[in-house]
């Protein structure tokens, strides 16, 4: 069996350590190591954003990252967006539209567009269409996605 | 089932139950029970429709008189 | 939209009940599972489309560190050549245990063929490379008409056609054919002013939800066999799981967790005996994953296929007769969808003469599953193009010549039934004054196309338990996965009838042990269904309560009515409780009150939808950009309209997919080349504008609050309103799906 390495990191603010072999990706760490399975997965070779987190303020695919890269870094996932008392706007304005149905392509989603937000506060469609292009969502046709970012930028 | 009724598409037959216009089917057209019957139960993939409306799929279902019965292939389906 | 006044709860918008688990990441989905002692097992699949299987080594794999257990096909008990209803149709055992594993023959490049449970899934991968399997490569047949052949190679050796009760002499790779027959079709097109004949090809499609299959299960020493998984239908996969291990029912345990997607291709089941075998085998519970690249290669998507449609009218526009010729592809077993597809392809409209022919054809790829509405789209592509083409050449307005010759109640479906109350004419009647419609249409290249389609619904049987809380609110206990926020739309008829709010309802989706009998999530039925087992748990306990404050007045129960959330006597006492204080009082008055609904409705509405969209074609790309969609449905009664709006959206996007990009493309091997979701292109939010989705409500009798299925018919008019956009925009019709640059590029003669 592969040598697992000992690994450092932030994640959602909290110091945490794991061992993990060099081949594991970040998702399989967050997932079955850290047991943090808010992420998750829909491809594995970083084509449908369901697996999104954001890493030192960047948005990555958590399927392309290596365990082992997230070294002295910061991880910031679905889990720790929400306060304990209440939850965020972008979570609110996902249920407040309706933006979801299964719901397995939300966590995702709403990564990417607090990632988004985080960098321009005010999106136009167009903006929003086309930063949201790399997360996938098969069942809402983002109608509602896309109405519930632009709801989630006005009220924040 | 064309065939067994010598090519009538329609066929007019006494019976208070599903199970009772199938054996009068049978009595007038054999073979039209092993079609639709299998043991004492609606054959599986067989679908029947009272007066246009699709039924639960039971010999015991009720007929009422001049009711009209068609037995058609079940469908199934997807949604999310 | 019709918003009803005389409901308090129902058509309203509450937050929908599971949304904050699932807005945190919180929701456990299948492959979110995990218990102690947990194997990882991974699918070996054969690299060859069709191959006879000579031998299967394993024991390199089995020697690997990690590796706790191998199963192949010889795991299975043997399978009889048996048919069995199994929640999802009719389905022969022996066709449904092949597709677990491949016995003799590989049908198809993903077909699994072993499976490996190791201590991590990198393990098990890499014991999969270590099985050897001797094949003997077989000649595929991939495509529909190619199979039809009577030289083309032949997948079963044991299918002979069947024709309306007819078994054939000779093998083949058709496995069936039906027809239907209504009127007299030659004199219907004598009658005809004009006549079109079109020929159409349609690709083969996957459901593409985001979440692949997945499965964990646990065999106890007793026999006691439990699966955790994702599934449109907890019931269905016990049952499949029972037939194919010859386990009792008795003996399995299903536990839906959250499910990511569906649209029909999580009913059958792939890897949930495979993860059963292993546990078994290994005395550990083992959890299979597929990747996404299994998903599409070893997971039914829905067919590609071969369709005619003919259609005669008279000047007026009256449609005189039509003929359709329908070959589906089934994939390697039979049991294509072309049965819905013959029944559905006329049925928005009333026309005397009719004759449609279905085959079912099986081919080298991976056994179909159902996709919604599955069948219909295919079919609608073909039809809804010729009617188009015939407005054209007459000079009607085209929503005025499916007006002309609307379906109602009382007409008869080509099929023999006559259709109950269907809302057809009103979601043309809507399309034609919405203002998309009115909008002005002119410019260069930009064009705009409209169509129709039907799907049944399905009703069968569902289950409720409802227990009321001594706080006047009430736990309900359902068996319908929630893939879409049927858990609200649920609750809210129950809260409806006890009139409370919906957020005093905390609905919950238990396992096969716990809640009785309920069919999948699928077929439209779940609010239609399961909301009417509520609506009837509800009424129980309604009955119930009202026992309850009779005895607490000393008066007859008949002396006792419940209104605006109030039980009060009537007759002789004034005497008043709100429900919520008579909760607090049941364990006087007789103890806990618990209601039950069981319904298995005959009434299931047909939906009928009919889709306007605005397309612009680039001339040098040949790509099409869709502008503006709005898609206007019958849904009898939206009891959630935003989930009703959202099922309408995806289901209209997910056409818009089927029509412009989508397809399994394969090489002459039988190897599909886009097994990703980066080649498989499904539309991204930048590929679409918004999608106004307008919701008509045509109640259906057959349903206390008149709810029709909503899931399935938004995907079946989006094909054919596309090519008729572009039709309209370049004045070519396409007749092959999907209309890909590549394809349009052709037709404009520049490729
Ligand atoms: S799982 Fe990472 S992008 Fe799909
Ligand atoms: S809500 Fe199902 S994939 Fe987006």
């Amino acid at each position: 069996m592969a040598r697992k390495s000992h690994v450092q990191t932030t994640i959602n603010g909290e110091t945490v350590e794991f061992l993990c072999e060099s081949r594991q990706s970040l998702l399989e760490v967050l997932r079955d190591e850290l047991h943090l399975t808010g992420a998750k997965e829909g491809c594995n070779n970083g084509n449908c954003g369901a697996c999104s987190v954001i890493l030192d303020g960047r948005l990555v695919n958590s399927c392309l990252v290596l365990g082992v890269e997230t070294e002295g870094k910061s991880v910031e996932t679905i889990e720790g967006v929400a306060e304990p008392d209440k939850l965020h706007p972008i979570q609110d304005a996902f249920l407040e539209n309706a933006a979801l149905q299964c719901g397995i392509c939300t966590p995702g989603f709403i990564m990417s567009t607090k990632a988004l937000l985080d960098q321009n506060p005010n999106p136009t469609e167009h903006e929003i269409r086309y930063w949201l292009a790399g997360n996938l969502c098969r069942c809402t046709g983002y109608d509602k996605i896309v109405r519930a970012v632009q709801d989630a930028a006005e009220s924040m | 089932m064309r065939n067994l009724t010598g090519g009538e598409e329609s066929v007019t037959v006494p019976g208070a139950t599903v199970r009772e216009v199938i054996d009068n089917l049978e009595n007038r057209y054999p073979g039209m029970k092993a079609r639709l019957r299998e043991g004492d139960r609606l054959k599986p993939g067989v679908a029947v429709y009272i007066n246009g409306l699709l039924t639960r799929g039971s010999i015991l279902e009720r007929v009422d008189a001049d009711a009209e019965i068609h037995f058609l292939p079940a469908i199934s389906g997807g949604t999310t | 939209m019709t918003e009803n006044k005389e409901y308090k709860v129902v058509g309203t918008r509450p937050i929908r009940h599971d949304g904050v688990d699932k807005v945190t990441g919180r929701a456990l989905y299948g492959a979110d599972f995990q218990i102690a002692g947990l194997l990882h097992g991974r699918v070996l699949r054969s690299p060859h489309a069709h191959a006879r299987i000579l031998s299967i080594d394993t024991s390199r794999a089995e020697a690997l560190p990690g590796v706790k257990g191998v199963v192949t096909a010889a795991d299975l008990p043997t399978a009889e050549d048996r048919i069995a209803d199994l929640g999802e149709g009719a389905v022969n055992l022996k066709y449904l245990c092949d597709n677990i594993f491949a016995s003799d023959k590989a049908l198809y490049k993903g077909h699994a063929v072993a499976a490996v449970a190791a201590t991590n899934p990198h393990i098990a991968e890499e014991a999969c490379t270590l099985i050897d399997v001797e094949y003997e490569v077989l000649p595929p047949v991939l495509e529909v008409r190619q199979a039809m052949e009577p030289d083309a190679p032949l997948l079963h050796e044991n299918i002979k056609t069947t024709s309306m009760g007819e078994t054939a002499e000779e093998p083949s790779n058709v496995a069936s054919h039906i027809q239907h027959k209504l009127g007299d079709p030659e004199k219907g097109f004598a009658e005809a002013d004009i006549v079109i004949e079109r020929d159409f090809v349609t690709g083969t499609v996957h459901q593409g939800y985001i979440e692949p299959h997945n499965a964990t299960a646990h065999f106890n020493q007793d026999g006691q066999l439990t699966i955790w998984c994702s599934t449109q239908g907890a019931f269905t996969v016990r049952e499949q799981v029972a037939e194919i291990l010859q386990h009792p029912i008795s003996k399995i345990k299903v536990v839906p967790m959250e499910i990511g997607g569906g649209f029909g291709g999580k009913i059958s089941v792939y890897i949930k005996p495979v993860a059963a075998l292993l546990a078994k085998k290994t005395g550990k519970p083992v959890k299979v994953l597929m990747s996404r690249t299994d998903v599409f290669e070893g997971t039914g998507p829905t067919p590609a296929s071969y369709i005619r449609v003919k259609m005669g009218a008279t000047k007026a526009g009256k449609i005189t007769a039509a003929e359709a010729y329908l070959a589906f592809e089934a994939g390697a077993y039979p049991g294509s969808p072309v049965g819905p597809g013959a029944m559905c392809i006329f049925a928005p409209y009333n026309i005397e003469n009719v004759i449609i022919d279905g085959y079912d054809v099986v081919v080298n790829k991976p056994k179909t599953a159902p996709y919604r509405a599955p069948g219909a789209p295919n079919a609608a592509f073909g039809s809804e193009t010729v009617l188009d083409e015939i407005a054209e050449e007459l000079g009607i307005d085209p929503l005025e010549i499916r007006l002309i010759n609307a379906a109602k109640e009382g007409d008869r479906r080509a099929d023999g039934p006559i259709h109950p109350r269907i809302g057809f004419i009103e979601t043309v009647e809507a399309a034609k004054s919405h203002p998309h419609y009115t909008a002005p249409n002119g410019k260069k290249h930009h064009g705009r196309g409209i169509a129709s389609g039907y799907w049944f619904n399905i009703g069968l049987e569902s289950s409720v338990t409802i227990n009321v809380n001594a706080d006047g609110t009430i736990n309900l206990i359902e068996g319908s996965t929630d893939i879409g926020g049927t858990r609200s739309s649920i609750a809210m008829q129950a809260a409806e009838v006890l009139d409370i709010p919906a957020e005093s309802v905390n609905p919950s989706v238990v396992d096969t042990n716990s809640v009785g009998y309920t069919a999948v999530t699928g077929g439209s039925r779940t609010t239609y269904a399961t909301g009417y087992a509520a609506y009837e748990a509800a009424q129980d306990v309604k009955r119930k309560m009202i026992e309850r404050a009779a005895k607490l007045w000393e008066v007859d129960e008949s002396n006792v009515q419940f209104a605006d959330g109030v039980f009060s006597s009537i007759n002789g006492k004034e005497e008043q409780i709100s429900f919520r204080d008579l909760c607090g009082r049941l364990g006087e008055t007789g103890g806990p009150v618990v209601g039950s609904g069981t319904v298995n409705p005959g009434g299931a509405g047909g939906a009928y939808a009919t889709h306007i969209v605005d397309v612009v074609v680039d001339e040098e790309t040949g790509k099409v950009e869709v502008l503006r969609y709005t898609a206007v449905q019958d849904a009898g009664k939206a009891i959630h309209p935003s989930y009703v709006e959202g099922q309408i959206q995806g289901g209209a996007v997910q056409g818009i997919g089927w029509a412009l990009n989508e397809e399994y493309i394969y090489n002459d091997e039988g190897e599909m080349t886009n097994a990703s979701f980066l080649d498989y292109r499904m539309p991204t939010c930048l590929d679409l504008p918004m999608i106004d989705a307008v919701i008509v409500e045509v109640p259906n009798p057959g349903h206390p609050y008149g709810v029709r299925g909503v899931g399935e018919v938004p995907i079946v008019p989006p094909m054919a309103a596309i090519a008729n956009a572009i039709y309209d925009a370049i004045g070519i019709r396409m007749t092959e799906l999907p209309m890909s640059p590549n394809r349009l590029l052709k037709a404009m003669g520049k490729i």
